[in-house]
């Protein structure tokens, strides 16, 4: 009746799990009694959990992104732990739970903190930044939102029903087959990924098919803000690489579920393609998460430079550079799986050639602070500190393509510390300066300052504590995912680490308090005007947070930094538009359809998980029949009168006006 | 374990490709750095003395600077790369005194067996090597993949089922060295770690003599028997019955590896008992 579930699958003997799924359980349940005691179920029903509006949709992907950021966070400490204290000795977590633990820590991070994060400030920006009312496949996009939720949903799961992958983030075979691994925790790894990943590829197609089809009048291509343009590379990559993903991790679960032999030992299975297969999709996929952080960098450093961006062109053109040249470089995953030299030798330079367009994007960065006025607002901080940070990832990450030193390096902490030098300087780095600068576009209010920049300089140093002594240990010969070891050499870089995540955590927790606080006293932090950071694309032409339709009328680009544009041009006539003819405004309906398919498909997830087959079923056929409704749909839109429209508008105008007039005193 | 305290030709060489990498790429990186703070520092807003310049937004003179200080730096470092993996490449040849000696590493779940098919003997978690001669390693593993690497001589190779991949090392200086698994391979990885004892090559026939002297056997049976998975804390010998035991295993006459025992729903002897009553 229950496949391969029963009370055995609860690890009724392993305290952390136990106690860590508790807690979040009586969390969970704490907020939806309050939620419900409270009434505010129908708000949260017909204004998030149905919404179709991008904005909202951006706004939920990045809550989760924060919240999965702080169980991804948790298994980083628990990790640190580990690795000071198992000199010598088996350390608190035994190999069954601590090689859980760096599985999940890597799945978590990457799919379900950095996806959603980049994913949802795309969703929340884009469709301002082209100046149009919504992205092209609205109810899609909140269906994308909904299965990226359930596979972290499934994940998490895994905390206290059954396990999860014991096998590193990407479950590389043999290790992964049946033989090597019978658990349900390689079931639980597939299945998240792939109904995440499901709803990643619509994010993908959604987001490319915005920037190329609804951009608003005299946007052209070469009038486009730099974050739109990283967008589109970034998710053409999704659309060209996820794919792979699917396909590869659907070879493994035939294998594992059919006794097929795409990846096994016997029958002519081939683990080497498994590697090949799933670096395709991986390389590409690093690039899908920095690619919009350069975007956001972009953005900041020109806005708060007070200058345009420096060679907008030659920034456009390495982006769609490092868009094509990302998918031939897989192979410098595995020089050291003898492939020989010529072959090593091309990927290795194929490698370093990335290193061209992503140094001129610095250097352009560089020379637009040149002749600015920079404010040193959060965002900018985390800006600079990246460029900091990400030039020493991008120095080790060229000389892990130098074959010869990949010889030496590979799989060693010395990797380690190369890839979260380049994540979280760069990605993680750029979604927080994303999240500091379009926060009062999103909220109507600014962020707290003191708290922000206490988080910067507790993240960025932390960062350095955290990650200089794994390159060290990598230095010293000290590989991955070692639960214990005996070398004495490597004990105290361990150490410096774990003191680092301590760091790290309060840059955390910093954060956290900034919100808290800036939402207490969100009437002095209030943004009237729209404009808080004298921005120069059309996000900051609406009020913050904007109405639903976004913009009143289309607005009307005639160059590069389109609303910079319309402040000069306003300030020189000392007054813009005359009262508008509004229009009645058609914006798309709610639908529950993301949500009921999610549900659905969860279910289905976890019985495929569990082989429950008749749920299996049920579910499938639940989620199909959502999506025959939602065909079958008659009214897929509604109306806002134009006295609305005009109405909001107004308000808006008055703002702005005085804002125009005030600076034109200046 | 310090990468950069080589003992033998092939680390030598790696860590000083390594070394040089890292000063080529930090001619460019150091400056770049110093000019980003510098920028930001001058620049600030609350400087009068810095020149507003808000139309400096395009220059083809800077542009080709930037295009080109990192592309002339990726043509100086692909040279490397290209060179390097030639000459360094695993499977190249390592010149070394005297004749080579030929190992066969096996990685099974969770320890190293090192099979001298011209000496007959083979041991666990522990490879003795005359110094100065050329070792040709060929590698393969019993289940899952794995990674034989030892720091100071230098390039890592990986191990797979059904596969042979080949590595040349030297060790140059006699001592202690060790060895470990560079890629996870389940719940025993950590204690893959393996001695590497670098003796004199007039020592070695003595070793061969006395670890041939050993009544414990290496044949099919034993092997199968040790495949299981497990850790090994001693360090075994044996005597190599058959030469071509290496081959049985790469070519999968001897079937990989089991993996866990599996404690199955159907094993328990509840769930049986339930289905009587």
């Amino acid at each position: 009746m229950l496949g391969k579930l029963d009370w055995s699958a609860i690890p009724l003997d392993q305290p952390i799990p136990l106690v860590a799924g508790a807690v979040v359980l009586v969390a969970i349940l704490g907020v939806l009694i309050w939620v419900v005691a409270k009434g505010h179920l129908p708000y949260l029903w017909h204004e998030w959990i149905t919404s179709v509006d991008h904005k909202r949709i951006g706004v939920m992907y990045i809550l989760l992104a924060s919240v999965m950021l702080l169980r991804g966070g948790s298994d980083a400490i628990m990790m640190r732990i580990q690795q000071a204290v198992a000199y010598q000795s088996q350390g608190y977590l035994p190999p069954e739970h601590y090689n859980q633990i760096f599985s999940a820590h890597g799945t978590i991070m990457i799919f379900f903190v950095a996806m959603p994060f980049v994913i949802g400030l795309m969703n929340l920006v884009v469709p301002l930044q082209l100046g149009v009312r919504d992205v092209a496949f609205p109810t899609l996009n909140s269906v994308g939102f909904w299965l990226t939720a359930t596979g972290a949903l499934l994940v998490n799961l895994s905390l206290v029903i059954g396990e999860f992958a014991r096998t590193g983030w990407l479950a590389f075979p043999p290790l992964s087959e049946l033989s090597y691994s019978p658990g349900v925790g390689v079931d639980y790894y597939a299945w998240s990924l792939q109904i995440s990943g499901v709803g990643t590829l619509v994010a993908g197609i959604n987001l490319v098919t915005t920037v190329l089809k609804l951009r608003t009048k005299g946007m052209n291509y070469l009038r486009m803000p730099m974050f739109c343009w990283t967008t589109l590379a970034s998710n053409l990559l999704i659309v060209a690489a996820f794919p792979i993903l699917t396909a590869t991790l659907a070879m493994l679960l035939l294998d594992r579920y059919l006794g097929f032999h795409f990846f096994t030992n016997e029958a002519g299975g081939n683990v080497m393609m498994f590697m090949n297969l799933i670096w395709a999709w991986g390389h590409p996929e690093v690039y899908i998460l920095v690619l919009p952080a350069f975007g956001i960098f972009s953005e900041v450093v020109s806005t708060f430079s007070g200058k345009a961006l420096f060679g907008y062109r030659s920034m456009v053109l390495a982006t769609m550079a490092i868009c094509v040249i990302s998918f031939m470089v897989w192979l410098h995953h595995f020089f050291t799986m003898g492939a020989g030299p010529d072959v090593n030798a091309i990927f290795g330079i194929a490698s370093m050639i990335i290193a061209i367009p992503t140094g001129v994007k610095i250097y352009n960065w560089l020379f637009t602070m040149y002749g600015g006025r920079i404010r040193f607002a959060t965002p900018m901080l985390w800006s600079v500190g990246f460029m900091v940070t990400f030039i020493i990832g991008g120095l080790t990450g060229v000389l892990l393509a130098v074959p010869p030193a990949d010889f030496m390096l590979h799989n060693s902490m010395f990797l380690v510390a190369h890839f979260h030098n380049v994540i979280i300087g760069g990605v993680l780095f750029g979604a927080f300066a994303g999240f500091e600068y379009w926060f009062p576009k999103a909220f109507g209010f600014r962020l707290d300052e003191r708290w922000g920049k206490a988080a910067f300089w507790f993240t960025f140093l932390g960062f350095f504590i955290t990650f200089v002594p794994l390159y060290i240990a990598g230095m010293l010969g000290m590989t991955r995912r070692m639960q214990h070891y005996d070398v004495a050499a490597w004990r105290p870089w361990m150490i410096v680490a774990a003191f680092g995540m301590v760091v790290l955590t309060i840059g955390v927790i910093c954060q956290i308090v900034q919100l808290v606080v800036s939402i207490r006293n969100r009437e002095a932090l209030r943004d009237r005007t729209g404009d808080p950071w004298d921005g120069r694309s059309l996000e900051w032409a609406t009020s913050s947070p904007p109405p639903v339709f976004n913009f009143a009328f289309n607005p009307d680009v005639r160059g590069e930094d389109a609303y910079w544009d319309m402040k000069v041009r306003a300030r020189q006539q000392s007054l813009e538009h005359d009262v508008p003819e509004y229009r009645d405004i058609e914006m798309p309906r709610n639908s529950p359809t993301g949500f009921v398919c999610a549900f659905f498909a969860t279910v289905m997830g976890f019985a495929l998980i569990w082989h429950i087959w008749w749920m299996v079923i049920l579910g499938g056929l639940g989620a199909f029949a959502t999506f025959v409704v939602f065909a079958w749909r008659d009214h897929d839109e509604y109306v806002i009168p134009a006295e609305d429209v005009a109405r909001i508008d107004r308000v808006n105008i008055e703002e702005r006006r005085s804002l125009v007039s005030m600076a034109g005193a200046i | 374990m310090n990468l950069l305290d080589p003992q033998g030709p092939v680390a030598a060489a790696n860590s000083t490709i390594l070394i040089d990498s890292v000063f080529i790429m930090l001619a460019i990186v150091v400056p770049t750095i110093v000019a980003i703070l510098a920028f930001a520092f001058w620049f600030r807003a609350s400087n009068t003395k810095a020149r507003y310049q808000p139309d400096f937004v395009y220059s083809g003179r800077v542009e080709m600077v930037v295009w080109s200080i990192p592309a002339l730096t990726v043509i100086l470092l692909g040279g490397v790369a290209w060179i390097g993996s030639h000459q360094l490449d695993p499977a190249a040849p390592v010149p070394g005194t005297g004749s080579p000696v030929r190992i066969q590493a096996v990685s099974l779940d969770w320890k190293w067996l090192f099979i001298y098919p011209d000496q007959r003997i083979a041991t666990v978690n522990t490879l003795t090597v005359p110094a100065g001669a050329e070792l040709n390693f060929q590698l393969t593993s019993s289940s899952v993949m794995n990674t034989f690497f030892i720091p100071q001589l230098g390039s890592m190779i990986y191990t797979m089922n059904g596969m042979v991949t080949k590595l040349n090392l030297r060790a140059d200086n006699e001592g202690k060295l060790q060895g470990l698994s560079a890629h996870f391979s389940g719940d025993g990885f950590p204690d893959m770690m393996f001695d590497v004892n670098v003796i004199s090559p007039l020592a070695f026939p003595d070793w061969v003599a006395t670890t041939a002297k050993t009544d414990a056997v290496l044949d099919e049976a034993s092997y199968r028997k040790l495949m299981q998975q497990g850790i090994e804390k001693g360090r075994p010998a044996y005597r190599l019955e058959d030469p071509r035991l290496f081959d049985l295993i790469a070519n999968q006459h001897i079937p990989p590896g089991p993996g866990p025992e599996l404690i199955s729903e159907a094993g328990r002897p509840h769930s049986g008992g339930q289905d009587a009553r």
